[in-house]
């Protein structure tokens, strides 16, 4: 047993220092993974070091509950499939905020009666943000797991209904602030902030969820730090903060992507069908969309110089990385520059498009930035588009009118000619269409994009 | 539970924002994912929080919260742990260039 305060600090400050260099480490693909060894050295300093603090009992009930915890974790980690990773990191975000909220639920019925002022500050707010980040992860993962519809969910009068029952949750926790300990407060500020959590992802369609993970990530942080003030433990404190910075760095990184405030996602149940701007394709100045087929995309592709890559969520939904990195590499003995463009809110959450490609073997110095990209459009023969479709389009550079208007889009029509894979005619999330697939060096490869991408395997490997 | 006071405490919140943001914006694009999920594993950090009142609790409700904050906790590190560790394996650089001998 550790009895002596100052080791006890001393240990968790080397956590501390471990998680640090975990995050450090991540600032090149190759050291990250030693990284995620110190930090997991470091989350086991602090583990161990806890269960010798004096006075911890209940030992068959610790041992049982981290046993079921580590199977459950295990098993999740090992069987799921990288397409699903934004579910798996919404719901490792929400199981987080969940234990966070239970700790304050617990600290709060352990110690009523002698919570001081900023106990009950910190508990309230560990409490608040952790159910919020609990429930609200769940409908996250439900829709990208599509147990719910991914569009908008949406009812009159839903912000000012959102707004009464945060508001009465903040109102709780004054009271609990304000010396009301009876049980039923932190319960109802529970139950408040649960159903919060709910309807405020519910009207977040699912192109938005980039925006949403990330700040549900940043809540999961904030409410382990106002755990450590609860507890008076700074391993907490700055552990849950380094999160919460990093969850807010990358909400505000990903509103920027889409020219939006994060207010405006998250209150503004974008993705519904657009009834004014742009929703009528103008056809009547002659141009059509014009459709090609597998063997006609093969003969442009191979005997291009350069060929950028443009995936999106199609990509990810049909599951067609591994044969869009085949193509890639067909192309390559042929003697082809082939290149991948990566939109930074392309997919379902920050970095999407860069795991499911180095899942599919792509090198990651084959992936191309936005910024790095876009200068190279002009030279590029042939964009070949697989399943995005709003970062393409050029309306974001030259359609006021357009919602989708600022915001940084992939260059694509800048390339010598246009291939974009799709299933149908049907507009994007954001419910307009794309002038792009007018341009005249635009065709359409229509249907399945892993299916169309195994007909131009089979085609290029015969041109 | 501790001697350090509030004042303190607030210190080092304040520092862990200015470091979490610097460190943080040094991160690549290409790593939001795995920077995702990384820092899922850290905040799982609230296992010691978990620990610490299921190792005091002594009425069934505590005993019971205090359980199913364990489980989570628990899950959260070890499952964030994994994930991150899988995914960053994955992360590649281009074979040097010795083509046409290589083979998948």
């Amino acid at each position: 047993m550790i009895s002596d305060s100052n080791v006890v600090g001393v240990l968790y400050l080397v956590a501390i220092v471990c998680f640090i260099f975990a995050l450090r480490f991540l600032s090149s693909p190759r050291h990250a993974r030693k990284g995620n060894w110190v930090g997991g050295a470091g989350m086991l300093v602090a583990i161990v070091t806890t269960l010798l603090l004096d006075g911890i009992g209940n030992w068959t009930l610790i041992v049982v509950g981290g046993v079921i915890g580590s199977a459950v974790g295990v098993i999740g980690a090992r069987t799921v499939r990288m397409t699903a990773m934004p579910q798996m990191v919404a719901l490792f975000n929400g199981v987080g905020g969940g234990a966070a909220a239970l700790v304050a639920l617990s600290e709060f019925h352990a110690m009523s009666g002698v919570l001081t002022g900023d106990e009950a500050v910190s508990t309230s707010l560990s409490a608040l943000i952790g159910a919020i980040s609990f429930t609200g992860s769940i409908v996250a993962f439900a829709k990208l797991q599509e147990l719910i519809g991914g569009r908008p969910i949406t009812f009159p009068g839903q912000n000012v209904f959102n707004s009464a029952i945060l508001l009465g949750g903040v109102g709780i926790a004054v009271a609990i602030v304000a010396n009301v300990e009876g049980q039923w407060a932190i319960w109802t500020l529970l139950a408040l902030a649960s159903v919060f959590g709910v309807m405020f992802v519910l009207p977040i369609g699912g192109a938005d969820m980039p925006v949403v993970i990330a700040l549900l990530n940043a809540f999961t942080g904030l409410a382990a730090s106002a755990t450590g003030f609860v507890l008076g433990s700074t391993v907490l404190i700055v552990s849950g903060m380094l999160v919460g910075a990093s969850g807010t760095l990358l909400t505000l990184l990903m509103a920027k992507a889409m020219n939006r405030s994060v207010g405006n996602v998250l209150f503004g149940a974008f993705g519904q069908v657009q009834a004014g701007a742009g929703s009528s394709m103008r056809t009547d100045d002659g141009r059509t969309v014009r459709a090609t087929t597998p063997d006609d995309v093969a003969v442009q592709l191979s005997y291009a110089r350069k060929v950028v890559v443009v995936p999106g969520y199609g990509m990810a939904v049909a599951q067609a990385q591994h044969d869009v990195r085949q193509l890639a590499e067909l192309l390559e003995e042929k003697g082809v520059d082939v290149q991948y463009a990566i939109h930074p809110v392309a997919g379902r959450m920050p970095g999407h498009m860069n795991v499911l490609l180095a899942e599919a073997n792509v090198p990651y110095d084959q992936l191309k930035e936005m910024d790095e990209i876009n200068s190279e459009f002009p030279q590029t023969d042939v964009a070949l588009v697989i399943g995005a479709n709003d970062v393409t389009n050029p309306a974001a550079r030259s359609d006021t009118s357009s919602p989708i208007y600022g915001m940084p889009i992939l260059d694509v029509d800048k390339a010598q000619s246009v291939i974009v894979m799709k299933r149908s005619m049907k507009p994007g999330f954001a419910g307009i269409d794309n002038e792009l697939y007018l341009e005249p060096q635009t065709t359409m490869l229509f249907g399945d994009a892993k299916e169309s991408v195994v007909k131009l395997l089979g085609a290029v490997k015969t041109t | 539970m501790s001697d350090i006071s509030l004042v303190i405490e607030i210190t080092v919140l304040v520092l862990a924002i200015f470091l979490g943001f610097e460190v943080i914006s040094k991160v690549p694009t290409m790593l939001h994912t795995p920077l995702m999920s990384g820092t899922n594993f850290i905040h799982g950090i609230v296992i010691v929080g978990a620990i610490i009142v299921l190792g005091h609790a002594d009425d069934t409700l505590l005993k019971v919260v205090g359980f199913i904050a364990m489980v989570l906790a628990t899950a959260n590190v070890v499952g964030g742990w994994f994930v991150t560790d899988r995914m960053l394996e994955m992360f590649k650089r281009r074979p040097e260039p010795r083509k046409g001998e290589d083979k998948k």
